[in-house]
């Protein structure tokens, strides 16, 4: 996925957009990461001076959610879900050759998922956001053939 | 013009019904045909997905499961007249798979235009928000004990005890907040309620606020499903411009508004209090109780804390009446539930039942067995805090009070079959590193005991000091029951110790970690 490259002058148009919500941290850090990817360590104190706390909080809140990342995501994000259900149908396999087939390939990134609801079409995963079903390592790499076709 | 409906649903959406949908579009259009594509949520019935349906004097006709490749043939064979075709399911109410259900809940899902309110109203929407508009607060709440719904979250607490609470505490601002986190392993249910119907979820917390006094409601929506986010805020805004959410519900007296939170993607904030913490854009963390969040809940503030598909029932009990709701069910268990069929299953999907079906019929009824073909060997009820049973227990009744009694919970009525490859102490060791992952951090015994735990069944699986380190794990087990705050360190023994009484062959007797 493509993002704007770090810019304070925007990343304070998108905060104060939205730092005035009851208990505003954690909807302006995920504000920041879905405009530029990620939280970069340079939003952190913008984030706390416009929430009126610290930069200690908003750092807890940064590192305890899962989702909230502070690298630039790769061009293509999948999220393999290893939770029971998808293990049931093989994705611990799933897991294995996938990462053997993206091994060398800088431009998608694996990360496990726990659960997409899709668990009666399991092996599940989300491909830049786009939920599949009855996935193998091979769907995968078409699926991200096609996306780099886009 | 001839309707076809291709599900929108993200389920039906993961497995091609998008191009499904073009390509049907793209077809009529080069043979001249007038159609128009409705993007239903789904029946349910997702081993047929994609399930192209066809309106036709005869009712609406099943193809499925279709894909893009199917769509030169179906029109071909005259698909929308109900021509016969390799695909062809006859008419879609008459599936069998669908025809011997008792839906309540998801009565309109799959039926139903999502964000089409006359399609809602047509079929029965509003009617219960109607009927609560004209009674006071406490017969809404009366209404909803007597019906004897118990929240479907996982926890089975009777709705309407906690209505009165929150009815019965004084304050000047009071939520309803719709636990929309559903990280349970096996379920889908809260996502297929908000994607296919989502003005039944804003109904039934319309009727909650009423109810309780309260004009603010908030849906905390988990982050992995971007679908059912997209749709729910724009029922939102298209309800709120209908003149139902706002300062005058429905033209009463009554304000009610409803807003969206997304969750970070932590397992442990489906828990009630670490949802509060989160909506107050804070670090997950479990809160002690007392106090109970239906006295001081979200800011502090009396709170109604209701699972999706609870909120959701809410409009069936107000309209139909709650003797209409406790006739169905068995003992304390009643009305219907939900079962959502997955992970190794020929015929997965929701199967909504009065309580009291058996585990078998369910599996092997409506699931027909495996997905593989190979014999059941596992079942796990009620997501990864919920015990792993053996085929032997499927005459088991399917309520809360049998499952309890067989050892297990029902939950959010997850149910996930393994075949015969299952290694059950793996199962077990995930289970511990599950919640090593997503431990709030607040206990010892669930932070570093499922550590330790996962460490242990690591040793028995390699073979090292099996007899010591079973006794070791079952001690274990033992301290994080007894030392955890919530059921995330509580619960998290229920998958390990049923994993060792039902299946001791996986823990003993391995040869080097092979089973
Ligand atoms: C670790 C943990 C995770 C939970 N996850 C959910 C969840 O995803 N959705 C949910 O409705 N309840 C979940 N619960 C249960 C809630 O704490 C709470 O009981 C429920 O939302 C109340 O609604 P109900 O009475 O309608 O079931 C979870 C509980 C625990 C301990
Ligand atoms: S049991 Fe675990 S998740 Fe629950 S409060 Fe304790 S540390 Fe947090
Ligand atoms: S367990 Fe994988 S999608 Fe639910």
């Amino acid at each position: 996925m493509q993002f704007p490259a770090w810019s304070e002058s925007q990343a304070l148009e998108v905060i104060s957009r939205i730092c005035d919500e009851p208990g505003p941290v954690l909807v302006t850090l995920q504000a920041v990461q879905t405009f530029f990817g990620y939280v970069p360590d340079a939003a952190v104190a913008l984030i706390a001076n416009a929430c009126n706390v610290s930069r200690a909080d908003v750092h807890g809140v940064l590192t305890f959610y899962h989702d909230l990342r502070t690298e630039l995501p790769p061009e293509v994000s999948i999220h393999l879900c290893v939770a029971e259900a998808c293990q049931s149908m093989g994705s611990r396999e799933v897991m294995e050759n996938s990462r053997k087939a993206f091994a060398t390939n800088s431009s998608v990134e694996i990360r496990d998922a726990y659960c997409l609801g899709n668990c009666a079409l399991a092996p599940a995963a989300s491909v830049n956001g786009n939920l599949r079903g009855r996935v193998s390592a091979q769907s995968l790499v078409a699926e991200v053939a096609k996306v780099a076709m886009r | 013009m001839t309707i076809v409906y291709v599900p929108g649903d993200s389920a039906a959406r993961s497995v091609g019904s998008d191009a499904v949908a073009d390509s049907i579009a793209l077809e009529a259009l080069t043979r001249g045909l007038d159609i128009q594509i409705i993007r239903n949520g789904s029946r349910g019935a997702l081993w047929l997905e994609t399930l192209v349906e066809v309106l036709t004097d005869s009712g609406r006709i099943a193809y499925g499961p279709v894909s893009s490749s199917d769509v030169t043939s179906l029109f071909d064979a005259n698909f929308m007249n109900g021509g016969p075709h390799a695909l062809f399911q006859g008419v879609t109410d008459e599936i069998d798979w669908l025809a011997k259900q008792d839906r309540i809940t998801f009565k309109r899902v799959g039926i139903i235009d999502p964000l089409s309110i006359l399609d809602y109203e047509a079929h029965g929407g509003l009617v219960g928000l109607r009927t609560a508009i004209g009674m006071t607060a406490d017969e809404i709440v009366e209404q909803v004990t007597q019906s004897g719904l118990r929240g479907r979250g996982g926890a089975g607490f009777p709705a309407g005890i906690k209505w009165r609470t929150v009815l019965n505490t004084s304050a000047e601002k009071k939520y309803i907040c719709c636990n929309a986190d559903e990280g349970d392993s096996g379920t889908f249910a809260d996502r297929m309620v908000m994607e296919g119907d989502p003005f039944m979820l804003l109904e039934g917390m319309t009727i909650a606020g009423i109810a309780v006094g309260a004009v603010e409601g908030v849906i905390y929506i988990r982050s992995e499903y971007p679908d059912a986010i997209a749709v729910m805020n724009k029922a939102i805004a298209i309800a709120s411009k209908f003149g139902w959410l706002g300062k005058n519900v429905l033209g009463s007296s009554h304000e009610f508004t409803i807003r969206i939170r997304t969750g970070g993607g932590s397992y442990v904030c489906g828990e009630e209090t670490a949802m509060l913490e989160s909506i107050e854009g804070k670090r997950g963390v479990v809160r002690s109780k007392p106090p109970l969040p239906a006295i001081e809940g979200l800011f502090g503030k009396p709170t109604v804390i209701n699972n999706v598909l609870t909120l959701a029932t809410i409009p069936a009990v107000l309209a139909d009446g709650a003797d209409a709701y406790k006739a169905r069910g068995v003992g304390r268990s009643v009305g219907t539930q939900v079962f959502q069929l997955g992970g190794n299953i020929a015929r997965g999907g929701i199967v909504e039942l009065a309580f009291g079906i058996t585990l078998n019929a369910l599996i092997n009824n409506f699931g027909d067995g495996t997905f593989t073909g190979s014999p059941v060997r596992a079942v796990q009820i009620g997501g990864p805090l919920g015990a792993y049973l053996p085929l032997s227990s499927s005459d088991i009744s399917m309520d809360y009070e049998s499952l309890l009694s067989a050892g297990g919970m029902l939950g959010h009525g997850g149910i996930v079959v393994f075949d015969e490859s299952v290694d059950m102490a793996i199962q077990a060791k995930f289970a511990m590193e599950f919640c090593a992952f997503e431990s709030c951090g607040k206990c010892t015994p669930c932070r570093l005991g499922s550590t330790r735990g996962a460490e242990t069944i690591t040793k028995i699986i390699d073979g090292v000091d099996v007899e010591g380190n079973k006794r070791l794990l079952l001690d274990l087990c033992e301290v994080m029951t007894d030392g955890s705050l919530c059921a995330m360190g509580g619960l998290t023994p229920l998958p390990v110790k049923s994993a060792m009484l039902h299946f001791p062959e996986d823990f003993d007797s391995r040869n080097g970690g092979v089973r």
